[in-house]
């Protein structure tokens, strides 16, 4: 599937939900399933800072694809990180690098993105379009 | 719940004056607990605004005309509510600042060129918020100084007896805060300032949340420093003021350059206008220190001591309900306490909470509260803190904590 298909995909998920309860006990749970990130790997360097809580983001190239392993101390940071791996990880840098990302309106959390400096989620984004960004950009 | 419904301020008739509490947010009544960041503002002052920009906004103290005459008098009775709020024994002694922050800025910076020198020391809490930190560090860097720091005790009361220990003759500044923001703390100031005295130190308040929870007479206090925000205290935001006491203001030298605080200037040399004038460079935040006497006349009406007493029952109402929560524990259980409750939940993370509760209609703050060196004392990344304000409710109390026990369980 492509980045813009996934998010179409998540976005139709979201849909099911008709109150606010339903939709943050989802991602809480998508933040708790969230594969863990190895403990070695969260080290100051791949701390993206927010204000509020931490997100840790672990880059890797495999078969020409990137990857993605990230961790949050928050939960449902966490469940959007989750989100955002499901969408980015795995595929090509320039498609990363290219990819619009109108996930986190689309699920009706942009008022959550809004309190930006809160919890660093609009760094981990830029940060994930970086990394595809570098590799793309290497010879 | 008896001793709230005895209270002698009518909550009711009081949150009719505040418009912004009348509003729903993601489908519920507004409950607004995020008092100690910011407070909300009352009819009197908003109306205030209104009338100095609609009528008689104009520059101050050299117009001819009558809009500059009724706007500098307006103005001036400002200066003269704030000396009244703090009872500073002459308006000479209060500066309008645009709030703490530079008033801290203004004293450091004024000290780092004129008293401070290699050597000294300069005496804060472990509980400052950055505000009371980071200028000292830079007056420190500039002149050699050394930055010391009373410790915070595990029940965030200030640890007084290492004060007596760090004070001594190089003390040349004691700056400490009044209430902390971040734990509710209300410290003994005025023993700190006695002491600190003895020694020959200046002494600076931080009265970010002082001036709002407490009745405040800085003659009595003896300090040499007071600062408030008025937008802490139901007045607009970017004005505040700074107490300074007569003797040290005229020793020490200007802050800013230009405008109201000159006397006359040559290309050769400038002579100083008189306080409070020489502390207030440029064209000052008129509307907004005007408003600032609506806002310290509302507080006076209903009376600190009443919401004092109110803010407290609130407290201890919150506090009663929250404790009751699976994994609570209240961080800051001094004995003294303003209307501010700061709360871990074990295994869960503050900023969901915050977002949660948001999702409930219910605001608090979560995170460091600007206090990270604090944080860091009492081993912790931040915490959820409700603040209280005169027209909050104990029905709000109550949805506060039913929302927060939601909140808890859906984290679990």
């Amino acid at each position: 599937m492509t980045i813009e298909e996934i998010q179409q995909e998540i976005a139709e998920d979201f849909a099911l939900f008709d109150n606010w309860e339903d939709k943050y006990a989802y991602l809480i749970e998508l933040g708790k399933q969230l594969p863990p990130m190895p403990e070695e790997l969260k080290t100051e360097d791949k701390l993206v800072k927010g204000c509020q809580s931490k997100v840790w983001l672990h880059a890797y190239m495999k078969d020409g694809k990137l990857y993605f392993l990230a961790d949050s101390d928050a939960l449902i940071v966490k469940g959007i990180v989750s989100l955002l791996i499901k969408v980015l990880s795995g595929h090509k840098p320039e498609e990363i690098a290219r990819a619009n990302l109108h996930l986190i309106e689309d699920i009706g959390l942009k008022q959550h993105l809004s309190m930006t400096r809160a919890n660093g989620l609009v760094s981990m984004i830029k940060h994930m379009k970086a990394y595809a960004e570098a590799v793309n950009s290497q010879p | 719940m008896s001793s709230l419904t005895n209270s002698t301020l009518d909550v009711h008739a009081i949150r009719q004056e505040f418009p912004v509490l009348h509003q729903h947010i993601n489908g519920k009544p507004l409950v607004y607990f995020d008092n100690a960041a910011t407070s909300q503002k009352p009819r009197v002052v908003i109306e205030a605004l209104k009338q100095y920009y609609e009528q008689y906004n104009a520059n101050i103290h050299r117009g001819a005309h009558h809009l500059a005459v009724r706007a500098t008098e307006a103005y001036e009775q400002s200066r003269e509510a704030a000396r009244r709020f703090l009872n500073a024994s002459s308006t000479d002694e209060i500066l309008f600042v645009r709030g703490v922050t530079e008033a801290v800025n203004l004293v450091a910076d004024c000290l780092s060129r004129s008293l401070l020198q290699e050597g000294d020391e300069v005496l804060i809490s472990a509980m400052e918020h950055h505000s009371n930190i980071v200028p000292w560090q830079m007056a420190c860097e500039r002149t050699g100084a050394t930055l010391k720091v009373i410790p915070v005790k595990e029940n965030g009361e200030l640890d007084t007896a290492q004060a007596d220990a760090l004070l001594s003759a190089r003390t040349k500044v004691l700056s400490v805060v009044h209430i902390s923001n971040a734990l509710g703390s209300i410290n003994p100031v005025k023993e700190l300032i006695r002491k600190a005295k003895a020694r020959g130190a200046l002494t600076f308040i931080d009265g970010a949340q002082g001036a709002v929870h407490l009745p405040i007479d800085v003659q009595d206090l003896d300090c040499d420093f007071y600062a408030f925000s008025g937008h802490k205290v139901y007045a607009p935001t970017g004005i505040g003021v700074l107490y300074g006491r007569r003797s040290v203001l005229e020793k020490l030298p200007p802050y800013h350059g230009g405008g109201e605080m000159i006397k006359e200037v040559t290309f050769e040399k400038t002579t100083y206008n008189e306080l409070p004038f020489k502390y207030e460079a440029g064209t000052p935040n008129i509307a907004d220190a005007i408003a600032l006497r609506y806002a310290i006349e509302f507080v006076e009406q209903i009376g600190k001591e009443a919401m004092l007493h109110h803010e407290q029952a609130l407290l201890h109402y919150a506090t009663d309900l929250v404790s009751r929560i699976d994994g609570l524990q209240v961080i800051g259980q001094a004995k003294e306490k303003a209307g501010i409750l700061s709360f871990v939940i074990e295994g869960v993370h503050h900023h969901d909470i915050g977002v949660l509760l948001d999702n409930m209609g219910v605001a608090i703050r979560t995170g460091h509260h600007c206090t990270q060196p604090l944080m860091r004392c009492l081993g912790l990344e931040g915490t959820s803190r409700a603040s209280f304000a005169v027209y909050n409710t104990p029905e709000e109390v109550e949805r506060f904590a039913e929302a927060l026990k939601k909140a808890a369980n859906m984290l679990r």
